[in-house]
């Protein structure tokens, strides 16, 4: 029997650009088949991957709704019409549940909505055999497993927390791993990010992050995004993913992860590390405080330095990061007490763990009853940071300075002059200058130790790249100081101009 | 890009403000044959959603037949669809890639507390795999 199918015009395109086509059929169940059999191209928007017909879209027999003549067993006679017409649905929420249930009752929360999807994928044999002591806890089991497959996960950063969070991500079997990062790797990274080689160094951390990720467990998708996160990209980046586990090391970058995962309702495993101490927490609004409610505003730039200023131990990320990967999979599978509105405080040379309670603060300004941040605001700004780098010019400019080539220059024509470094005493113990008669008076003793020098002398103060030594001529030169040079770029430009044999760190 | 005249855009806008905190909906309806996409008139729709009517809208197959009909008379087809996002940005969820048709465009407008609204447009892409931005040509004249 021959009936004809019109196709709406969003369809076209996948149906060979035709308005209608002719099938022979019985059913109306066989006439979508064959349709989709002719045209393959329309199978996606019509059926879901369960192979069911998608919700959306609603067929009629000449006038009639299909589903009170039986639906897809809806009998066709010759010359009939079958007009496809969508229904259209959509909204605001995280839940994802993938089905295309727009009338039942739709999972709220993450479990929930996990749940619902773990019954969207399977397990191979294959994945069986190397998932086998999750599946045989009961608390993990195959449910568990298909919700980790089904789950998408978004690691901020492919560094010191990034890496052993992706490792025991992908080696979990998390199905779809997402990283955003735009940095190289660099020979200072590998004392402690060990998803990257030493034969890595120069690539992009993406592409080795990626390379490792697959090497550990193939079954899993890597996303990588090789972008700085920004206002602009943020929602758009952070949107498809279940969970957001922030490994950031800036306060610009938090403040913007943990906004964005409140306006679009995520959870945000917190993790930081400086030194040897860690931070840990779970923020998810819905349920408890997020990072504002426990530092509504960041510390002045300079005062919290960077692991790159202030040094972390090479284990302690692999800790943290450890335990931020711990907790996204515990929200994922559902189970277990999470992180939320607690703060997890790690010292690692007294290798003692402290927990603060964490309340949410009503008058947060994002999460709180009367919020006054309603979308993404200029992070940079908000830390301070074009003002920093404008008194930092300030702060520098008017000092005299002297390059490592000039100085090499002068040193070398016999010229008296007085090299004071002003680092700490390991540092001295990394690299100095002292071949070039440097002496070492570290910047916080200068005050007390000035008299040693002579306002005589024409002195050169050096740092490791030029800051502190700046400040150091300034404290000089108000104590009468006259003829007094910086260094500019510190010890690591006469590595780079002079001396390749003194070491950069 | 669709060009749609900033009159069409401030009744869609004000319409928004008008159902916040639920979510508003409606249809795009445009000449189909122009070389560019082109919203001629807007078509309010009352939200079919009996429940969440904050966070779900739904427009339903039977209401769209009427609608097309009645459009087709006066030349014109459905080129697209807007819907608010009470206090959430304005770019797609995952429920609405989910339940996206292709071609069409998916004009969503951000609201929050009555106060200022964003508009972005979306289409999806061929494989279903994502929502891809379109620009917006608001015309003055």
């Amino acid at each position: 029997m021959s009936v004809t199918i019109r196709i709406p015009a969003a369809l076209k395109a996948y149906a060979g650009d035709g308005k209608e086509v002719e099938v022979a059929a019985g059913t109306l169940g066989e006439a979508l088949d064959r349709l989709v059999e002719r045209h393959p191209a329309l199978r996606p928007h019509l059926y879901d991957e369960r192979g069911a017909l998608r919700n959306f879209v609603n067929a009629y027999v000449n006038e009639d709704d299909a589903r009170a003549l039986g639906g897809p067993r809806a009998p066709i006679r010759d010359g009939d019409t079958i007009t496809i017409v969508p229904s259209i649905a959509g909204g605001t929420g995280a839940a994802h549940d993938g089905r295309g249930e727009t009338l039942v009752e739709e999972p709220q929360n993450l479990a929930e909505a996990m749940h619902a999807r773990s019954r969207d994928v399977t397990l191979s044999a294959q994945e069986i055999r190397r998932y086998s002591r999750h599946l045989i806890m009961p608390e993990v089991g195959m449910e568990g497993q298909r919700r980790l497959k089904a789950a998408r996960i978004l690691c901020v950063g492919a560094g010191g927390l990034g890496s052993p969070l992706g490792l025991y991500l992908a080696a979990a079997g998390v199905g779809t791993i997402g990283i955003v990062d735009f940095d190289v790797v660099d020979e200072t990274n590998l004392q402690r990010q060990v998803l990257h080689g030493t034969r890595d160094v120069g690539r992009p951390k993406i592409a080795s992050a990626r390379d490792r990720l697959l090497d550990i467990n193939p079954n899993i998708e890597v996303i990588g995004h090789e972008t700085p996160l920004t206002s602009q990209n943020a929602l758009e980046i952070l949107e498809p993913y279940d969970v957001v586990i922030d490994g950031t090391d800036n306060f610009p970058t938090r403040y913007l992860v943990n906004d964005a995962c409140v306006l679009l309702g995520k959870p945000n495993v917190y993790g930081s590390i400086f030194r040897f101490e860690g931070q840990l927490s779970v923020f998810h609004a819905k349920e408890g405080p997020c990072y504002r409610c426990l530092f509504r505003e960041p510390p002045p730039p300079g005062l919290v330095p960077s692991c790159a200023e202030g040094g972390v131990l090479g284990v302690l990320p692999g800790i943290v990061g450890t335990l931020q990967a711990l907790e996204g999979i515990k929200l994922i599978l559902g189970r277990g007490d999470a992180m939320i509105g607690r703060l997890l405080l790690f010292d690692a040379l007294a290798l003692r763990f402290r927990e603060l309670k964490v309340r949410k603060d009503p008058s947060c300004p994002v999460c709180g009853t009367a919020p006054t941040i309603r979308g993404l605001i200029d992070y940079e700004e908000f830390c301070g940071i074009p003002q920093a780098h404008a008194s930092e010019a300030a702060e520098l400019s008017g000092v005299p300075e002297l390059t490592a080539t000039e100085l090499k220059r002068r040193l070398d024509r016999g010229d008296a002059l007085t090299i004071i470094d002003v680092r700490e005493p390991h540092e001295w113990d990394i690299a100095n200058l002292e071949p070039y008669g440097a002496r070492l008076i570290p910047l916080g003793a200068i005050p007390e130790r000035m008299n040693e020098l002579s306002t005589a002398e024409e002195i050169v103060l050096h740092c490791r790249s030029g800051a502190r030594s700046a400040k150091a001529l300034r404290q000089l030169r108000e104590a009468g100081f006259r003829r007094l040079w910086n260094l500019k770029g510190g010890v690591l430009a006469w590595s780079d101009e002079v001396d390749d044999t003194v070491p950069r760190y | 890009m669709i060009r749609i005249a900033a009159a069409l855009l401030e009744e869609i806008r004000h319409a928004v403000r008008h159902g916040y905190p639920e979510e508003v909906c409606g249809v795009l309806l445009g000449p189909v044959s122009a070389r560019d996409r082109i919203v001629l008139r807007v078509v309010p729709v009352a939200n079919a959603r009996e429940e969440e009517r904050a966070r779900r809208y739904l427009i339903p197959a039977e209401r769209l037949r009427e609608i097309e009909s009645t459009a087709q008379r006066d030349g014109l087809d459905i080129v697209g669809f807007y819907h608010s996002h009470p206090d959430h940005p304005a770019i797609p969820s995952g429920y609405d890639r989910d339940h996206a048709w292709p071609w069409y465009t998916y004009l969503i407008v951000s609201v929050s507390a009555g106060n200022g609204t964003v508009t972005r447009a979306w289409r999806l892409a061929d494989d279903r795999s994502a929502l891809q931005e379109e620009e917006i040509l608001e015309e003055t004249s």
